[in-house]
């Protein structure tokens, strides 16, 4: 089934000129998608047409197969899809942990038992349950972020989208919340849209989409988004120098896997080294 | 400087005082006051200072802490006292020099005022320590429910008030951040005169305001996002009940108004 589902989508701000053209995308159910592109291509509001806090000018946007322009479709839609922001201090409402992630399941009308275990279950799935009872602004950057996505959680969205969740975090930080994004799109299911400035993050991703001006203009595998690098400085996206490392070793006959960890292109290095002197 | 401000800041231990229900602790907050302000003597003022070392007992929060509450308005307490030390008209008058005075009955005023000044910010401060700032929301928005009936916003106001509570620490590191970006850049928020002084804080007050609406506007669309839709159909996950904690309280509360009462009845009015 599909989650996500553009049709021909345009949306204009009224300040004039397009950020989305004629744009078609689909994502499926339990698919982890990565969303690249440069300052101003569209990403956010790409994100923000998937739960109705911008209204499409032209198309159809449905949300497993719920047209989002229906007014009546609203509440049911923002409770299937959880959307991450960039800044985790503007996004929580109350001052402690436990407050902030209930402020979602109250919106929905649960009941008290029901928030309760919704609460230590969004914390566990972040893995912050010691934290239940602190005050936000003592976490650190990773720690509010991972309790913003607990506050998405509690409402058990069945997609989540992330918008550049992770470009005001530290690199520990960063692979916190990369790796409980990632558990929970393999363990829980949860179909991932990511937006992201970092492509060792969209490594994780089953797909890659690049967006340039409102439209998308490549799509793959990461790893074949990834080796056709030409095309992506293009659209002002430039690899990390270890990707060209990688492609470089491939085009020499090294036969190394993609990515854009260090350590483990050293180890691949190191064994191919040693296959090769026995 | 800014770091010394700590009002609404929650500190977070299991008390007596943190398990009071906080409508109570809100009427309990508005019954003190009134009681300090029906003191006419020093005996009267006692009591209340009593009742206050009580409560900040059995509240765990540190005594630095509550204390520090008053840093924030030091300068304005000392400022009405000293006023009224030089300019309150006695009879008994000790000292006079050009057009300042200072009388006995100046003296004590004074005192007194210091005296107040000070249970009403510590006994308001503790009641944000003690209390987060959803459950003081709560209990103000169940305080104000009979104004539902005349269509008052009270759900939207409370979650105004809870809000403001929780940016207050964000905008006071931010209003530290640009001032001290602006140091950075040759501003100076120390010398010259009030006007001078007054200018140098436009250029922080600008991108504050700015930052500010700025998070207005994520907020607001993160809430939507988090199916915020209003007070309707909305649940509480925080229950408020009343206990014998709060019984206890109300018994304190009440013996401390009827012994103001009576000290004054019996030992006279000071001022
Ligand atoms: N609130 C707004 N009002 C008017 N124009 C806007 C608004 N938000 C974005 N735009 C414009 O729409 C286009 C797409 O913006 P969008 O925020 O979707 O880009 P983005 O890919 O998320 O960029 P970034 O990487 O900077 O977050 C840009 O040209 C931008 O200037
Ligand atoms: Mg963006």
């Amino acid at each position: 089934m599909k989650a996500i589902e553009f049709r021909a989508v345009d949306f204009s701000y009224d300040n004039g000129g397009f950020a989305i053209k004629k744009l078609n995308f689909s994502v499926e159910e339990g698919e982890f998608v990565a969303v690249l592109g440069h300052n101003g291509s569209g990403k956010s509001t790409l994100a923000r047409l998937c739960n109705g806090l911008l209204e499409a000018d032209g198309g159809e946007i449905e949300i497993f197969s719920m047209p989002v322009s229906e007014k009546k479709n609203l509440y049911e839609i923002r409770k299937n899809v959880g959307i991450v922001f960039q800044n985790p201090d503007n996004q929580t409402v109350a001052s402690i942990v436990e407050d902030d992630i209930a402020f979602g399941a109250e919106n929905i009308g649960l009941s008290r038992e029901e928030i309760g275990e919704r609460i230590s279950f969004a914390l566990k799935a972040v893995g912050m349950e010691e934290f239940r009872h602190s005050t936000c602004t003592r976490l650190s950057g990773g720690q509010k972020q991972r309790i913003a996505i607990a506050g998405v959680l509690a409402i058990r969205p069945k997609i989540m989208i992330l918008d550049e969740s992770t470009a005001m975090l530290d690199p520990r930080g960063r692979k916190e919340v990369m790796d409980v994004v990632t558990r929970l799109n393999k363990e829980e299911g949860i179909t991932v849209l990511l937006i992201t400035h970092f492509m060792e993050e969209a490594l994780r991703a089953d797909r890659a989409v690049v967006m340039n001006r409102g439209e998308i203009v490549m799509q793959g595998t990461p790893q074949s988004i990834f080796a056709r690098h030409e095309e992506l400085e293009t659209y002002n996206l430039s690899l990390p120098r270890i990707g060209y490392i990688c492609n470089r070793l491939r085009d020499g006959g090294i036969p190394v896997h993609d990515t854009l960890d260090e350590e483990q292109l050293a180890e691949e290095i190191a064994q191919c080294v040693l296959r090769q002197s026995i | 400087m800014l770091k010394d401000v700590s009002f609404g800041q929650y500190y977070p231990v299991d008390s007596f005082v943190h398990r009071m229900d906080p409508r109570l602790k809100l009427v309990f907050l508005i019954a003190y006051i009134v009681a300090i302000f029906l003191a006419k003597n020093f005996y009267g003022l006692g009591a209340c200072l009593l009742v206050l070392v009580l409560a900040v007992a059995f509240s765990r929060v540190p005594v630095r802490k509550v204390l520090r509450s008053m840093k924030g308005i030091l300068f304005l307490v000392v400022f009405t006292a000293v006023i009224n030390l030089f300019f309150y008209r006695g009879e008994e008058i000790l000292f006079s020099w050009k057009f300042i005075t200072i009388s006995k009955e100046g003296i004590i005023f004074s005192i007194f005022l210091v005296l107040r000044l000070f249970l009403l910010v510590m006994c308001s401060s503790l009641l944000t320590y003690t209390t987060t700032p959803v459950a003081l929301t709560d209990g103000l928005e169940s305080l104000l429910t009979p104004l539902k009936w005349i269509k008052f916003p009270v759900h939207e106001l409370a979650l105004i008030m809870s809000i403001a509570l929780r940016f207050i620490p964000i905008l006071m590191d931010e209003t530290e951040r640009i001032m001290n970006a602006q140091k950075a850049r040759g501003a100076n928020f120390e010398s010259g005169g009030l006007i001078k002084r007054a200018k140098a804080i436009i250029p922080v007050l600008i991108p504050l305001l700015l930052s500010a609406f700025r998070r207005a506007e994520e907020l607001g669309d993160a809430m939507d996002a988090r199916c915020y839709m209003g007070s309707k159909n909305r649940t509480k996950y925080k229950k408020l009940k009343f206990g014998w904690r709060d019984l206890i309280g109300f018994l304190l509360v009440a013996a401390l108004i009827t012994g103001v009462v009576l000290l004054r009845v019996y030992l006279g009015a000071t001022i």
